[in-house]
């Protein structure tokens, strides 16, 4: 039997709907897993990254930690995959990029309605924001965009197998529609 | 307060007389927002309700209308509104520099109105004036040759609230720079020559003669001009007889300025020229729409149409022939580029937004309000008019086989004469530029910002319609010019002027741009230059209209024929670099948190 491919997956600035989304392939991640296996995913949760053939990203860019999370997966992996629409774009995340970042954390943690103790973080362990969030393709080259919120199980599947066969990858219509 | 009951200064009652003239007509909607723009440097809210109820079209409708034309305003402008012309050619006189020195002597934001609303100080694409810039429009009105020493005027002239009427009228002087004529430019004006032909010979002897000529569409196409009219004089479209003459006067291709010096010197060939389309395709109506940057002209223009109705060559019964009515009406764009593709031309005619129609059906079966119509470049009239007069055979004489007769060329840029060139087709690069006094050239740009970029290899290659063909627009570059700042402009052109109907020009122009930027902030890598090139050829294959599928144009161009300016710019250190400081992306949240510990920066050596 071939070597199997090794896989990392990671939600940087998203909901984990992709990544739930990956699980509706149900079980043929059984069939997925007689050709992967995983590295540092929430499923092994692996901390760190080590080389791998595909890394999957979920999620944009609005911190320093996903900075740093994005730049090792990219040097650790040969593809590189923006899934779902806050990879791509930005997401809903990116809302927040017509305001002024002080604006949206006063309205968090100072103005919002039930606040408590009036302040804004600064605790050295908290991820610095960046001013705005970016989609992963403007801070890493990326190879792959595979668009939707979330993209359905079908479309995750049907990328991965034909990626992984070798294959140009096309799909059904359906899989790709989003109205 | 009591609101002032005098028509000039009360949006109410102003609105009302333009409602009144026009006949509460919706099609009569952009002229009307354009009088109130000049009238009370904004469209007043006020104003706003009343067009909505007159001409029943829903107040969002009118504001979707305000917001796509440049020259209309919501809010108010200074009560000097002046717009600093954004060609690359005016940027190589110096024009940037001009415009932040107007700004600091005014202490104005360039774009915002300053606090006392005396003035607002803003750019705006090529004015047509590339041969005498920098340029500006102040209120409608244009400046040429701007200086520093002309600008310290203009500062204190608004300080003083000196009114334009006042200010020193060589500040005003437009120059028609002729520097070469031939068939066209040294034809006597038409005062009914060509009309009488079409009348004694019979309207298919006269549209027979054209189609002898071999002239095509001046606006850059090509389209057989005798075919249009053809085409145009045959549709039956639900048995309306009514058809519709239109000159496409939109010059708004960056470095065009020809049909300005046309209606300038030769407005009665034009206008002989429709009337004589007019007489061959059997119009009554015609139009003159001429870009917002030229309501100077309108006053002259409006008189030779005077002058012309007194002779009896519009009108009813023209030149005594019964049943033959054609008139001209002249209306006024409002800065957009867009308006200059003939479809959009017409919805823009119609008073509604200019975004370009499906097509088929073609203008020539369903044009203006859906009656069959000819669009033609200012100068195809004015062409067809001389061979009128003069004859096909004069007008082959000259020329190639396939691209008969002549080309008016604006030229401008690094050349000792820059302005008009009549040139035979099949004239080679080399010899244009000879003509004009231009050495050590870099590059030509042809055909304007939609156009081709042709390096020193590729000079021998000639102007026509088979070879390189253009609408007027040749702007030089010399050795010394990045020919980046080029691209650059021309590519925030595109995203400036997209009408943003369609996403392959809309979302398309705007990542190319943002790529053009990377590349000349010398952060671009192999993989954004690659990044370009796909985006382009989207942009060409699958945008609306011709404004997407040229946009790229630049961009490819240089990939292609200039590789040693991207070699230049690219970083090679990395494979891959954001177009924006990370680190620097960081300082507002370490500001708010008065953190610097290493965890609140990012390393950007990578």
């Amino acid at each position: 039997m071939a070597e199997k491919l090794k896989v990392a997956t990671c939600s940087l600035c998203g909901c984990f709907g992709c990544h739930m989304s990956f699980l509706d392939i149900d079980e043929r991640i059984l069939d997925l897993i007689k050709v992967v296996e995983f590295d540092r995913t929430p499923i092994t949760d692996i901390k760190h990254i080590s080389h791998c053939d595909i890394g999957i990203i979920e999620g944009g860019v609005a911190n320093a930690e996903n900075v740093e999370v994005l730049r090792e997966f990219r040097e650790n992996c040969d593809i590189l995959i923006a899934l779902g629409a806050c990879a791509v774009n930005g997401g809903i995340p990116a809302m927040r990029n017509s305001f002024e970042l002080k604006e949206c954390l006063e309205e968090a943690y100072i103005d919002g309605v039930g606040v408590h103790t009036k302040m804004i973080p600064t605790d050295p362990e908290i991820p610095m924001l960046l001013n705005k969030v970016h989609p992963i393709h403007e801070v890493v080259k990326v190879d792959y965009f595979l668009p939707g919120c979330p993209p359905s199980g079908d479309a995750i599947w049907t990328f991965l197998t034909e990626l992984i066969e070798g294959k140009p990858i096309s799909f059904p219509y359906t899989q790709i529609h989003y109205d | 307060m009591v609101a002032s009951t005098d028509p000039e200064l009360n949006p109410q009652a102003f609105t009302s007389a333009l409602l009144a003239s026009a006949g509460n007509d919706s099609c009569e909607l952009l002229q009307m927002l354009h009088a109130l723009q000049l009238q009370f440097n904004h469209i007043p809210q006020a104003s706003i309700s009343q067009l909505s109820e007159a001409l029943s079209l829903s107040e969002t409708y009118i504001r979707s209308v305000i917001g796509f034309y440049t020259f209309l305003h919501e809010t108010p402008r200074g009560e000097y509104d002046i717009l600093f012309s954004d060609s690359i050619t005016d940027h190589m006189l110096g024009s940037r520099l001009l415009l932040s020195d107007l700004c600091d002597k005014l202490g104005v934001e360039r774009g915002v109105p300053r606090k006392d609303g005396r003035v607002t100080v803003d750019t705006t694409s090529c004015t047509g004036l590339c041969d005498q810039g920098p340029a500006i429009l102040v209120n409608g009105r244009v400046l040429t040759r701007l200086d520093a020493h002309k600008i310290q005027n203009i500062a204190l002239l608004i300080e003083n609230c000196t009114p334009l009427d006042e200010w020193p009228s060589d500040f005003f002087r437009i120059e028609n720079n002729i520097r070469q004529s031939n068939l066209l430019l040294s034809h006597n004006q038409c005062n009914g020559e060509a009309v009488q032909k079409c009348i004694d010979n019979g309207a298919d002897k006269l549209l027979e003669e054209i189609d002898d000529s071999g002239l095509r569409g001046r606006g850059g196409a090509g389209f057989k001009t005798a075919l249009k009219w053809k085409f145009c004089k045959e549709a039956h479209n639900g048995g309306t007889n009514d058809r519709v003459v239109v000159c496409n006067a939109d010059e708004g291709e960056p470095g065009t300025f020809k049909d300005r010096v046309l209606l300038d010197s030769q407005a009665d060939n034009v206008f002989e020229g429709m009337t004589l389309c007019a007489g061959i395709i059997g119009a009554r109506q015609g139009f003159l729409y001429l870009r917002g940057e030229y309501l100077y002209l309108k006053p002259q223009l409006e008189a030779v149409l005077a002058k012309r109705r007194d002779k009896g060559l519009l009108g009813k019964n023209i030149l005594g022939k019964h049943g033959f009515d054609f008139d001209i009406e002249i209306h006024m764009g409002a800065g957009a580029y867009i308006c200059g593709e003939e479809s959009s031309l017409i919805e823009s005619l119609e008073g509604k937004r200019g975004v370009p129609r499906k097509r088929p059906p073609f203008p020539v079966t369903h044009g203006y309000l859906q009656k069959p119509t000819v669009v033609n470049n200012v100068e195809t009239y004015l062409a067809a008019a001389c061979i009128a007069a003069s004859g096909s055979e004069w007008f082959r004489s000259v020329g190639t086989e396939e691209s008969s007769g002549t080309k008016l060329l604006s030229i401008c840029g690094d050349c000792e004469h820059p302005g008009i060139y009549e040139v035979p087709f099949g004239t080679s690069i080399q010899q244009i530029l000879d003509a004009c006094g231009a050495s050590d050239v870099q590059a030509v740009q042809v055909a304007g910002a939609a156009g081709m970029t042709i390096p020193p290899e590729e000079f021998e290659r000639s102007i026509a319609f088979e070879d390189v063909p253009t609408a007027g627009s040749f702007m030089v570059f010399n050795n010394e010019r990045n020919l980046l700042d080029m691209v650059q402009n021309f590519a925030h052109f595109f995203v400036h002027e997209s009408c943003g109907f369609c996403t392959p020009c809309r979302v398309g122009g705007a990542l190319m741009k943002d790529l053009v930027d990377k590349l000349t902030d010398g952060k671009a890598g192999r993989y954004d230059t690659d990044e370009m090139r796909n985006i382009g050829l989207l942009m060409k294959s699958t945008s609306h209209c011709g404004l997407g599928t040229t946009a790229p144009n630049c961009v490819l161009d240089m990939l292609d024929k200039f590789p040693y300016i991207v070699e230049e710019k690219l970083a090679h250190h990395a494979s891959y670099e954001p177009a924006f400081d990370l680190d620097e992306a960081l300082q507002e949240a370490r500001d708010i948190s008065h953190r610097n510990d290493s965890r609140a920066h990012i390393r950007t050596d990578t």
